[in-house]
C-alpha cells in the first residue's frame, strides 16, 4: 500500500523493487506489530485489570486526547499554510496554561470560583485563549514571517529557538517552581453515562474541546475568513492572485490555532493539575504526532488524531507494556508516545485522512 | 521601475535620493525595545548580574545589560537604509541621532510602566523576579516621579548615542566598538585573564587592572585595556584582508612554509594552555572541546549532509554508556574493564550500530519529519536509560558510576589539565575527517543530497548509503565525545543526555556557519566557555540560546563565520531577490520569487 502510494508522489521510482531499506522497514513494521499484539494478548489473558479499569482508561485517554486534539488544530493549520512545524506551538499552549493558572489561583480565593464554576471556568478559559493568541500572532510577527521562502529547515529551526525562548522566559518571570492548578468542588465527583463512570472534570474538558472543535470547524468552513485559509493552504500563490491577503490570513491561522492551544492550557489544568514552565514540550510533541496521525493539514483529521493518540496513550502502556511484566512500565508511559510518533512518521506519514505529504518535495 | 531593470549599471541615469529614515519604524522599534528591556528586567536579569562590577566602582553589570539592550535598538533604529542601485547614498546627521534618542525614550517609557506598576501593585505573587530591589536599580535610587522621569531622560540619551554611532567615521567606529568590547570581556571574563596573567607570571597585570574583590575591572584598568585596543585596532584594522591577499599570493611551497609554521606555534600555545589556565578554566575548556567534537560530527550531519538530526545527543548517550558498561567495574551487567583505548573500537561500533537503527526508517523521510522522529528516537533512549526496567544493564536513575581514568601506556589522564590532551587530539582528528571528507566523494555526495535529494539521486548518488554513512560519521565523532565524557567526570547519568545538549550542540554550529571548521569553533568557544565563565549569565544561558537562534536565522543564516559555499549559496539568493525586486517592486507577493533554495 505504501509502496503504491510512492508511486503516485514520485513517478520516477521504479515499482516493485525490493531493497534492503525496504525489507529492513517490513521487518520493523512486522516487529512492531507482533510486540503490540503479543503483549496484548498475553495482558488481557491475565486479566489483570477488569473491563471497568479498561473503561476508566479509555475515558482518561479521551479527555487527554481531546486536549491533544485541541493543540493538534495549530500544528495542522500552520502547516497547512506554511508547510512548516511551528515547533513553539507547545510553548503557545504552555503560556496559556500559566495564565489559566494564575487567573484560576486568583480566582479561587473570591467566592464566585465557588458559586458559579461555569462563569469562572469561561474567564479562566478567555484568559487563556487571550494570553496564547497574543504569543502566538507575536511568534509569528517577529520570527516566522521575515523568513517566508526560505529553505525549509531555516522556519523549522527559528522555531526551535522560539521555543526555547518562550520556556525560558516563563521561566525566569514565574520561576521554575511547578504550580498546582486550585481544584474546583463542584467537579469533583462523577458522572454516569452508559456504563462509563467519568469524573465531572473530564465531562467538562470532552464537552468543551468538542464545542471548541465545532466552532472552529465552523469557522473554516462557513465564513469568509475560513474560506480564505482555506484557499491559502490550497494554494497560496493563487490565493494572492484572487486578491486574499495572504499575510494576514497567515496572522488569523496563527491566532486561532494560538487561542486552540490556550483553551487546552486551561482545560489542561483540569486534567493533570500541576505546571511548570517545561509543560509545554511533551504535550506538543503529542499533539504534533496527533496531527500526523490524523493527516497533517486536515482539521477533522486532527480531531481523530488526538482522541486516538490519547486512547492509545492511555491504554498502551497497560495494555502491551504490562503483559511482557515490565517493572515500573509507567516510567515507560512517554516511550509508547515517542514509538507512536516515531510509528506513525516512518509507517503512515498520511495519518488517516491526509494527503500523502510526508515525502512530497518542498 | 521596468527602465531601471532596463539600464541597470548606466552610470548616466541620475541617482534618485534615498529616503530617509522612516519614523514609523522608530517607533516600533521603540516598542520592541521597551518590552525587550522590561522582559530584560522582569526576567532577573537587572537584579541578578546588578552586584557584578564591570567597572568597579562606577559600572555594575545590571544596569550596563539593561541599557545595552537600548543602546542596540537605538543603533538597530537609526541604522541607514541600505544603498539601492540608482539611489544615492543615504544622507546620515541629526535624523539618525534623534531617531535613536525617539527609540531610547520609547524603551525608556516602558522601563518607567515596569516600574510604576511595581510601586502601586504588587506583582510578586505572579512575577518573582519583581523586587523591591529592582525598583532600586531601575529607578536609581530615586522616588517613583523622578525616577520615571530619569529612566527616560537616560534611555533616551543611551538610544541617541546608539544613534549616533552612525555618525562617526568608519576607521573611529572600528576601533572604538571594539575597544568597548573588549574592556566588557576583560571585565567579565576576570577567571579567564587573570588565570592567564598568573600563569605568565605577570601578577603585576592583575593587581593593576582588576579589584580584589569581585574582580571587577579597576577605573584605570579600563582605561589601559581601551587605549590599548583602540590603538591596536586603528593602526591594524582592515588590514588582515590585505595580509590574507599577501599569503593567497605568495607560491604554494612558501604558502605551505608559512601554513605549517603557524600550525606549529598554534600547537606550542595549546600545549602550554592547561598550565596557565588552571584546572577551573581547562575542565571548561575540555567541557567546551568535548561539545566541539559533538559539534564536528553533528556538522558533518546537518551541515554536510542536511539532515536535521535533534536527537544526536542519543549517539553521545551511545558512546558515554558504552564507554561505561567496557570500562567501569561499578556496571551492572556486563563488565570486562577494559582500558579506555580498547574499549575505544567497541564504542565506535556501538555507535556506528546506533547511527543505521536511526538512519535506516528515516531514509525516505523528508526534511522537518526527519528532524521530529529523531527528537523522538534521542527521547526513547533517555528515558529507556532511567527506566526501573533496564536499570540491571543501565543502572537507571543511579548510572554508571566509579569509570575509570583514561590511561595510555605509561601515561594516565585524571585532572581536567590532563584531560585537555585527548580532548583536543580528537577534536583535531574531527577536524581532520571534517576537513579530508569535505572534498572526497562522500561529502560531494552529502552536498549534493543536501541541494537536491532527487537530483542528486539522479547523477548517481546513491542516497541510502549516503544518508547512513553521514549518521554514521556523525554518531561515532559524537560516541567518542561521549566516551571521553564518561571517562573524564568518572560516571554517567540517564538526565545528561537531555534534549537540551542536542539544542545546545544545534545552535553551536547555526552560531559559527554550518559546514564551516573554524566558525563550529568558534561557537564551542563562545557558547559553552562564556556562560561557564560567567556564573551570572548561566541561569540565562538557554534563554540567550533561544534568541541567538531566532537572531542568526533572520539575520545571518550561514552563521558567523559562514563556509565558502554556502556563503556564495546565501549570496547568490540575495542577487536573485535584489534583482526580483528591482522589477516587481516591494510590494509584490514572494509567492512568485525563483526558489533557488526552498
Amino acid at each position: 500500500m505504501t509502496q503504491a502510494a510512492t508511486v503516485d508522489a514520485r513517478p520516477v521510482r521504479r515499482v516493485s523493487r525490493i531493497t534492503p531499506v525496504s525489507i529492513f522497514l517490513w521487518g520493523l513494521r512486522i516487529a512492531a506489530l507482533a510486540v503490540i499484539l503479543y503483549g496484548s494478548f498475553l495482558s488481557i489473558s491475565s486479566g489483570r485489570l477488569s473491563a471497568s479499569q479498561w473503561r476508566d482508561l479509555i475515558v482518561f485517554g479521551v479527555s487527554t486526547g481531546s486536549v491533544y486534539a485541541l493543540i493538534a488544530l495549530g500544528y495542522t493549520m500552520v502547516y497547512g499554510v506554511l508547510r512548516f512545524i511551528n515547533f513553539a506551538h507547545g510553548e503557545v499552549f504552555m503560556v496559556g496554561a500559566m495564565m489559566a493558572f494564575y487567573v484560576a489561583n486568583g480566582l479561587s480565593t473570591t467566592s464566585l470560583w465557588a458559586n458559579n464554576p461555569i462563569v469562572s471556568l469561561l474567564i479562566v478559559l478567555l484568559a487563556a485563549m487571550i494570553t496564547s493568541t497574543t504569543v502566538a500572532v507575536v511568534v509569528e510577527r517577529i520570527a516566522y514571517r521575515p523568513l517566508r521562502g526560505a529553505p525549509r529547515l531555516i522556519p523549522l529551526i527559528t522555531s526551535i529557538g522560539a521555543s526555547f525562548t518562550i520556556q525560558y522566559l516563563v521561566r525566569g518571570l514565574v520561576g521554575p517552581s511547578t504550580k498546582a492548578f486550585p481544584r474546583m468542588e463542584p467537579l469533583r465527583g462523577t458522572f454516569e453515562l452508559g456504563g462509563f463512570v467519568i469524573l465531572r472534570s473530564q465531562v467538562v474538558v470532552i464537552v468543551a474541546a468538542l464545542t471548541m472543535m465545532l466552532l472552529l470547524y465552523l469557522f473554516v468552513e462557513k465564513t469568509r475568513t475560513g474560506k480564505s485559509m482555506r484557499a491559502v493552504s490550497e494554494d497560496a500563490e493563487t490565493a494572492a492572485l484572487m486578491g486574499i491577503d495572504v499575510d494576514r490570513t497567515i496572522v488569523k491561522v496563527f491566532a486561532v490555532g494560538g487561542a486552540m492551544a490556550g483553551v487546552a492550557g486551561a482545560l489542561w489544568g483540569l486534567v493533570f493539575p500541576s505546571l511548570n514552565f517545561f509543560s509545554g514540550f511533551l504535550p506538543g510533541i503529542k499533539a504534533f504526532t496527533s496531527a500526523v496521525l490524523g493527516g497533517i493539514g486536515n482539521i477533522v483529521g486532527a480531531m481523530l488524531g488526538g482522541v486516538s493518540l490519547g486512547i492509545f496513550e492511555s491504554v498502551g502502556p497497560s495494555l502491551v507494556l504490562a503483559g511482557y511484566e515490565i517493572p515500573a512500565f509507567s516510567q515507560l508511559k512517554d516511550v509508547v508516545a515517542y514509538s507512536a510518533l516515531v510509528l506513525v512518521l516512518i509507517f503512515r506519514p498520511t495519518g488517516i485522512l491526509g494527503e500523502r505529504l510526508a515525502q512530497e518535495r518542498g | 521601475m521596468a527602465r531601471v531593470v532596463e539600464t541597470p549599471t548606466a552610470p548616466e541615469v541620475e541617482l534618485r535620493p534615498t529616503p530617509p529614515i522612516e519614523m514609523r519604524r522608530a517607533v516600533r522599534l521603540g516598542l520592541s525595545g521597551g518590552a525587550a528591556a522590561v522582559l530584560v528586567a522582569a526576567t532577573g536579569m537587572v537584579a541578578t548580574f546588578q552586584p557584578r562590577m564591570v567597572i568597579d566602582p562606577i559600572v555594575p553589570l545590571g544596569v550596563l545589560f539593561l541599557y545595552l539592550v537600548v543602546f542596540g535598538f537605538g543603533w538597530m533604529a537609526a541604522q541607514p537604509p541600505a544603498t539601492l542601485e540608482g539611489f544615492a547614498a543615504p544622507v546620515i546627521g541629526l535624523r539618525n541621532v534623534v531617531v535613536g534618542a525617539l527609540t531610547g525614550l520609547l524603551s525608556g517609557l516602558g522601563l518607567g510602566l515596569l516600574l510604576v506598576l511595581m510601586t502601586v501593585f504588587d506583582l510578586r505573587g505572579v512575577f518573582i523576579e519583581l523586587s523591591p530591589e529592582l525598583v532600586e536599580i531601575l529607578g536609581f535610587g530615586y522616588p517613583v516621579g523622578a525616577a520615571v522621569v530619569l529612566t527616560a531622560v537616560v534611555a533616551a540619551a543611551v538610544g541617541a548615542l546608539g544613534g549616533a554611532v552612525h555618525l562617526l567615521p568608519v576607521r573611529l567606529r572600528h576601533s572604538l566598538m571594539p575597544a568597548l568590547i573588549w574592556v566588557i570581556f576583560f571585565s567579565l571574563l576576570t577567571d579567564l585573564f587573570g588565570q592567564l596573567f598568573t600563569g605568565l607570571s605577570l601578577d603585576f597585570m592583575v593587581d593593576l587592572l582588576y579589584t580584589s574583590r569581585g574582580g571587577a575591572l579597576t577605573i584605570v584598568g579600563a582605561v589601559i585595556v581601551f587605549v590599548v585596543f583602540f590603538v591596536v585596532y586603528w593602526f591594524l584594522g582592515g588590514r588582515e584582508k590585505g595580509l590574507r591577499e599577501t599569503v593567497q599570493s605568495m607560491p604554494k611551497d612558501q604558502r605551505m612554509r608559512w601554513q605549517v609554521g603557524l600550525a606549529a606555534v598554534v600547537l606550542v600555545v595549546l600545549y602550554f594552555i592547561p598550565q596557565l589556565m588552571g584546572p577551573f578554566v581547562s575542565q571548561i575548556l575540555v567541557t567546551a572541546g568535548i561539545y566541539l567534537l559533538m559539534a564536528l560530527g553533528l556538522n558533518i550531519v546537518v551541515g554536510y549532509a542536511g539532515l536535521l538530526d535533534l536527537g544526536y545527543v542519543a549517539f553521545f548517550a551511545v558512546g558515554a554508556y558504552a564507554g561505561a558498561i567496557l570500562t567501569s567495574p561499578q556496571s551492572p551487567a556486563l563488565s570486562p574493564e577494559l582500558a579506555l583505548v580498547a574499549a575505544l573500537p567497541f564504542v565506535m561500533i556501538a555507535a556506528a550500530f546506533a547511527g543505521i537503527v536511526v538512519a535506516t526508517p528515516v531514509i525516505r523521510m523528508r526534511g522537518d519529519y526527519l528532524a521530529i522522529v529523531t527528537l523522538g528516537f534521542g527521547e526513547i533512549a533517555r528515558i529507556l536509560l532511567n527506566s526501573e526496567w533496564l536499570a540491571p544493564y543501565f543502572g537507571g536513575a543511579q548510572g554508571i558510576t566509579n569509570i575509570p581514568d583514561l590511561q595510555i601506556g605509561p601515561f594516565s589522564f585524571s585532572t581536567p589539565q590532563d584531560y585537555f590532551y585527548p580532548v583536543f587530539l580528537f577534536v583535531l582528528l574531527a577536524a581532520y575527517i571534517t576537513l579530508a571528507v569535505q572534498k572526497s566523494r562522500w561529502g560531494r555526495a552529502w552536498m549534493a543530497m543536501r541541494e537536491d535529494e532527487s537530483v542528486a539521486e539522479a547523477m548517481g548518488v546513491n542516497i541510502v548509503t549516503a544518508k547512513l554513512s553521514a549518521f554514521v560519521v556523525g554518531a561515532i565523532l559524537a560516541s567518542f565525545g561521549g566516551a571521553l565524557f564518561g571517562s573524564q567526570i568518572g560516571s554517567v547519568f540517564p538526565h545528561s543526555f537531555d534534549i537540551v545538549v542536542s539544542i545546545t550542540i544545534l545552535v553551536i554550529i547555526i552560531v559559527g556557519g554550518m559546514g564551516s571548521v573554524p566558525g563550529v569553533t568558534l561557537g564551542a568557544l563562545v557558547l559553552i566557555v562564556l556562560p561557564n565563565l560567567l556564573r551570572e549569565f548561566s541561569e540565562y544561558q538557554f534563554l540567550f540560546y533561544g534568541v541567538l537562534l531566532i537572531a542568526m536565522m533572520l539575520k545571518r543564516p550561514e552563521g558567523f563565520i559562514p563556509s565558502k559555499r554556502r556563503a556564495q549559496e546565501l549570496h547568490s539568493e540575495e542577487l536573485a531577490q535584489d534583482a526580483w525586486l528591482e522589477i516587481y517592486g516591494e510590494k509584490g507577493q514572494p509567492e512568485t520569487v525563483p526558489e533557488g533554495a526552498a
